[in-house]
């Protein structure tokens, strides 16, 4: 079910340049079950800026009522939101969307999540649903700098993890695309959340692989009301075109066209 | 007594409030969320006769107080939006006024012919205002002669009443507003969006795919104001209007300025229980400003 709720801030904290992590707890959080969907939020109560912002949830803890998201702070809004202090407010609507399928990974079988940036986030979640499942995830994930890089231990507590970076300041020089052609993983299935560019290259890479890619796109309404944030399809697909907030913004590999 | 009942051509109203069209879809997102019978009307995304499947995105872009939109009238088509989209909507006790579109006068009247047949269709909306479309729309909405030739073409064939949406592109709205009304519209909605732009600063380059796009949001709520307080001087069939609407208060100022109903556009997208949240505050405004029935409300600018 989708609420709106006003959620109170738990946690709030900045751990890479520009990269932001908030806790908030609410009831919401009982109604969040796959890992992939994401948060609109609000971060004024006026008019400025009008619109919600989408933010992906990279953590769920049920027992406690809370999500962890992280954020880019990076323009009006999300720098807005940067500056919300512990104990403060935010009106939630979510949870939106539809996330990654962990059922289509069984258990003693290895996947491999590859995230991009500020895509990095939900593949947190998804990677410890895996891991309880009895999955083995090899991490890769790429930033622009050290300085950008997040989670990285968090992902070495769950499974084989690589860092990338655009400008070799830490891990390996490159991009997830050039890391994953020198490891040549053995994989089932890939997941993979980052900026369409990326996405574009690993659906190209594995064309003839089982995958699922998380989407991105400017957004209005959030609910799939207002056509914003439309996709082309590919003509593998019956439809003429997908809503990334209501239809995704996961989706099986070859169904957007990149 | 229903003190929020509002009765205007082919629509018997609970209350004055209805999401505006292109705002609410055809109402499955937001029957999610809320009982859709709340409402007093719901006005459906502009339909066409053909499929058609929109701009290239980015479709919009954020502005002060509000945002463009470019989005290009995508909807399935006529046919779909009758066996489906309006037959699901069947459920729901609340009149639908469906929202016109077209290239040529044929298109408009066609879609019209059959969408006016429609069990809960109770009104048409022309869309003779839409800047996001290269032909039709807007072009129609800017010359009074041409205006009133559409809307008579419409009336012909239209088995319900038919209302225009106009353009707040054009040096004087009261000449357009005249002409529909001479041309035999039952009703006025207004305003469709203000053509605008934004610019990515590092570029120079607009961010919006098509160009331009219509501007919506509180930032417009005073133009609009202005146009349908002009426009209730100067013609005596009844106003629906909008634009910028987001409170109860802004709801007031609108009826006050001559609108006899009210619709929500922009506002949905950022908080989607506004249209409820606010036909729940409707009676205790009432009783703030001392009347029994929000019909008193309509037109006391002009008192």
């Amino acid at each position: 079910m989708i609420r709106q709720e006003r959620m109170r801030i738990v946690k709030h904290k900045e751990i890479a340049h520009h990269i932001f992590e908030m806790t908030l707890a609410g009831q919401l959080v009982h109604d969040m079950y796959s890992p992939g969907q994401f948060v609109h939020i609000r971060v004024s109560d006026s008019y400025e800026p009008l619109l919600r912002r989408p933010i992906s949830i990279a953590s769920i803890n049920h027992k406690d009522s809370e999500f962890t998201m992280i954020y880019r702070a990076e323009g009006r809004g999300t720098t807005m939101l940067s500056q919300k202090q512990i104990g403060e407010e935010l009106d939630v609507l979510g949870p939106l969307g539809n996330g990654f399928p962990i059922e289509e990974a069984a258990p003693g079988e290895t996947v491999v999540l590859i995230g991009g940036g500020i895509g990095v986030p939900p593949l947190y979640e998804l990677s410890k649903r895996l891991v309880d499942k009895g999955v083995k995830p090899i991490h890769v994930l790429g930033f622009q700098s050290k300085e950008a890089v997040f989670y990285e231990d968090f992902f070495r507590e769950l499974g084989e993890t690589h860092i990338v970076t655009v400008d070799g300041s830490h891990g390996q020089q490159g991009f997830v695309t050039t890391l994953l052609a020198e490891l040549q993983p053995e994989f089932t299935s890939y997941f993979t959340c980052g900026p369409t560019g990326m996405l574009a290259a690993i659906q190209n890479m594995y064309h003839d692989r089982k995958g699922f890619l998380s989407f991105e796109e400017r957004m209005g309404c959030g609910l799939g009301a207002c056509f914003a944030c439309v996709c082309k399809t590919t003509d593998q697909t019956e439809v003429d075109y997908v809503k990334v907030c209501s239809d995704g913004p996961v989706f099986p590999a070859g169904v957007v066209s990149v | 007594m229903n003190r929020l009942s509002i009765e205007l051509p082919g629509l018997s109203l609970k209350n004055p409030i209805m999401p505006a069209s292109g705002c609410f879809g055809f109402g499955k997102e937001y029957a999610r969320l809320y009982d859709l019978s709340k409402l007093g009307a719901i006005m459906i995304k502009a339909t066409t006769l053909e499929t058609r499947l929109g701009n290239p995105t980015p479709r919009v872009a954020e502005t002060s107080s509000g945002m463009l939109n470019a989005i290009g009238l995508q909807n399935p088509g006529l046919e779909k939006v009758l066996a489906e989209e309006l037959k699901w909507l069947e459920q729901y006790d609340v009149p639908i006024i469906a929202n016109v579109a077209g290239t040529l006068t044929e298109d408009y009247v066609e879609v019209a012919k059959h969408i006016s047949k429609s069990k809960n269709v109770h009104a048409l909306e022309l869309n003779i205002s839409c800047p996001n479309v290269k032909c039709g729309g807007i072009t129609f909405g800017t010359d009074p002669t041409v205006a009133a030739e559409l809307t008579a073409a419409v009336k012909e064939v239209s088995e319900v009443p038919v209302y225009v949406k106009l353009s707040p592109n054009v040096t004087d709205i009261g000449e357009i507003a005249r002409a529909v009304e001479a041309g035999g519209a039952d009703g006025i909605t207004m305003i469709n969006t203000l053509i605008g732009m934004r610019l990515d600063t590092r570029t120079g380059k607009p961010v919006i795919a098509n160009g331009t796009g219509g501007l919506s949001g509180p930032a417009v709520k005073p133009v609009a104001l202005r146009m349908v307080y002009e426009v209730a001087k100067q013609v005596s069939i009844p106003i629906i209007g909008m634009g910028g609407v987001a409170t109860v208060d802004d709801v007031i100022d609108f009826m006050s300025a001559g609108a006899s109903a009210v619709a929500v556009g922009t506002a949905n997208f950022v908080d989607p229980f506004v249209c409820p949240n606010i036909i729940n505050q409707l009676p205790e405004k009432l009783d703030w400003l001392g009347l029994n029935h929000v019909s008193e409300l309509v037109g006391r600018s002009h008192r």
